[in-house]
């Protein structure tokens, strides 16, 4: 559709949603991510019929994690559409582009930063 | 088996704020079945308090390991030449394995990472329940497989109270009345007769009530 959308994204496609680890939600922030989301069918619309059900609990799971460590749980999401919807995809990658300019940067950023120097 | 729950992160980092070398142990049994101290759940704890100590400014070394158990010697010796390296050892296991680490460990400080409930079952995958509470007399052959020590919450041993209405307990209504199940299972098995049967006062010795226990077993020590 060569609709606009942030280019600060990196886009890693997995099968289904229900393939994301807590782990590898938890261990982006360690390396320096400033947010993470996870993008999934519509509920009880998942192809593989209840993965990104599971998906969603962890997304949850990880956002009592980071905002009990100091991170901020509003940093990880979970959006729900179809593939076809396009227009939606683009809104939310605007919409969580916005919300992690507002948040900051990652604060083990600079905690790194400070370490080296 | 033995169903713990996770302890909340912030009591785990008041235990474990003051040292710089921590091993995260977790144990591949009970605990990982009830998604509580398994080698997942060391693996985000790990990753949790790595990124706490990185935001506070502090350099702490977070490793992990997962014993097969960590009630039984053989296992915990896997750790005995390495252990040396770290301040404290987070240990994800039931309180039967921190305390057994602790005795083998005795001058390392060996902290527990979940709070350790009860015998129970998983009745669905998020669900635990109790079960049996060891009370070392087993009586189930004439309950029809029902515990009335552990599930009745009077623990009567002869029938119902009179506070048993619909099938549910009068001290709490989520729960089943015990005697029911067991009147319904006993019926079931055609074995109403043991209902009748007086179940006489039990033997409590045998019950944690009496202090801590023992079972030695001569015909397989060595």
């Amino acid at each position: 559709m060569r609709l606009q959308y942030p280019d600060t994204i990196r886009v890693i496609r997995v099968p289904c949603t229900g393939k994301v680890d807590i782990l590898h939600l938890l261990r982006a922030f360690e390396k320096g991510a400033d947010g993470v989301y996870v993008v999934g069918c519509m509920e009880g619309d998942c192809r593989f019929n209840q993965g990104n059900l599971r998906a969603r609990k962890r997304v949850e799971q990880a956002q009592v994690i980071l905002e009990a460590i100091g991170i901020g749980g509003d940093r990880v999401q979970m959006y729900n559409l179809s593939s076809g919807e396009g227009t939606k995809f683009a809104a939310y990658a605007v919409e969580m582009t916005e919300r992690i300019r507002k948040l900051g940067p990652n604060p083990l950023k600079s905690a790194k930063r400070r370490k080296a120097a | 088996m033995i169903v713990a729950d996770k302890k909340p992160i912030e009591e785990i980092i008041e235990e474990v704020k003051d040292y710089t070398s921590i091993l995260i142990a977790g144990c591949n049994e009970c605990v990982t079945v009830c998604e509580a101290g398994g080698k997942k759940e060391v693996g985000v704890l790990a990753s949790a308090l790595r990124m706490y100590f990185m935001n506070q400014g502090k350099d702490v070394k977070i490793d992990e390991v997962t014993l097969e158990r960590q009630c039984d010697h053989e296992y915990l010796e896997e750790i005995r030449n390495n252990i040396d390296q770290y301040d404290a050892v987070l240990s994800l296991a039931c309180g039967v394995g921190v305390q057994f680490m602790a005795e083998k460990y005795f001058n390392k400080p060996i902290l527990p990472g979940v709070n350790t409930c009860f015998l129970g079952v998983t009745e669905e995958r998020g669900v635990w329940t109790e079960r049996c509470q060891a009370c070392g007399q087993c009586i189930l052959a004439s309950t029809g497989g029902i515990c009335p020590v552990s599930r009745c919450a009077k623990r009567l041993l002869n029938g119902p109270c009179g506070g048993s209405s619909s099938g549910k307990c009068e001290i709490n209504p989520d729960l089943d009345c015990a005697w029911q199940l067991i009147v319904d299972r006993l019926k079931e098995l055609d074995r109403l007769d043991d209902y009748e049967k007086l179940t006489p006062i039990k033997d409590w010795s045998t019950d944690r009530a009496g202090g801590p226990r023992k079972v030695v077993r001569e015909d397989v020590k060595l």
